[in-house]
């Protein structure tokens, strides 16, 4: 039998429980917030995007600084480079050139916070122009750090 | 007994709960550690070691020339240097582009005071791993980090900091 005192003990923890595992999820978990530049049916959150990876491997293509890709990337991702400059959009372009037009491919950088990131937004333009109509991208709100690897995502190092 | 078995409960729920908030902050390197040395080539060709700044509270910011929240910062630290150099204040940049050319245009075209070099994932690992930008590190006269700043700060907040390092010895 339950006590009135415990019982409220249990209602408090069990609140702050939830609070903590709301506070634990991602703001837009149910997808990335609106981009003036990307329709949101081509974007997607880390939740999303993990969860993917776990049933199929997209093309997963790095467009950051290399540092960073080095540090931690996601598994399976390829370094492109930073696609801010001219040999980064070129790099992206000799990657998939040889690639159906059908492809899924996931773009991401995380350098910076979403609405400052230089690589991100020429990338998919660069895709989109070259006629790949399942480019992805996806959202990173603060960076690479917060947003995928303190989340525990999983994370590849090296070259 | 119920009493005692709902009591677990409840702490093991709370322990849970706070463990999930807590996983959401960075695993980096802490406040109160000692910095991590390091040897690298300043983009002038110059050696540049941290150890060789012991005795002066250091400001570590790492960046890149196509990082705008950093971009933003460095104004400030420039006069940071001119106005709190004297009193033993030094900062170090650290630029994390893939190359040191667009560093070294950077560095000519708005006259950084201070030393800069191209950093690498070897060390940025050894500072808990720099994975946005920017990242700056406020060490004391001691060398342990004082303070770590993630993403764009209002700089007044880190000469804040900079200047109550200053003010210990």
């Amino acid at each position: 039998m339950m006590t009135k005192p415990s019982r409220r003990t249990f209602y408090v923890a069990l609140l702050l429980f939830g609070l903590c595992l709301i506070s634990s999820r991602p703001l837009f978990a149910d997808g990335a917030p609106p981009d003036p530049q990307i329709p949101p049916k081509q974007m997607m959150t880390p939740e999303q995007l993990n969860d993917l990876l776990k049933s199929t491997k997209p093309l997963i293509l790095q467009v950051g600084p290399q540092s960073m890709y080095q540090q931690a990337h996601i598994p399976g991702a390829e370094y492109i480079g930073a696609t801010s400059t001219s040999e980064g959009l070129q790099a992206l372009k000799s990657r998939v050139s040889s690639l159906p037009k059908n492809t899924l491919i996931v773009l991401y950088c995380g350098c910076c916070p979403w609405e400052r990131c230089p690589n991100i937004h020429p990338a998919y333009k660069e895709l989109r122009n070259l006629g790949y109509g399942d480019a992805r991208v996806l959202y990173i709100a603060h960076d690479f750090g917060t947003d995928w690897v303190n989340r525990g995502y999983p994370t590849a190092k090296g070259e | 007994m119920k009493t005692k078995l709902l009591l677990g409960l409840c702490t093991l729920l709370v322990i849970i709960a706070f463990g999930g908030c807590r996983s959401r902050q960075a695993a980096n390197v802490k406040s109160g550690a000692g910095a991590p040395d390091f040897t690298v080539t300043d983009i002038q060709g110059k050696k540049l070691s941290l150890s060789d700044y012991k005795g002066k509270v250091v400001l570590l910011d790492f960046w890149a020339t196509w990082c705008a929240p950093c971009l933003e910062e460095i104004p400030h630290f420039v006069e940071m240097q001119e106005k709190l150099g004297p009193q033993g204040f030094q900062a170090i940049g650290i630029s994390m582009d893939d190359g040191p050319r667009p560093v070294q245009q950077f560095y000519q075209e708005h006259k950084l005071n201070y030393p800069v070099a191209v950093g690498d994932a070897k060390l940025a690992d050894s500072y808990g791993g720099i994975l946005g930008l920017p990242v700056t590190f406020v060490i004391n006269r001691d060398g342990q980090i004082r303070k770590k700043f993630v993403g764009a700060t209002d700089p007044a907040q880190i000469e804040q900091e900079v200047v109550a390092a200053l003010a210990q010895h």
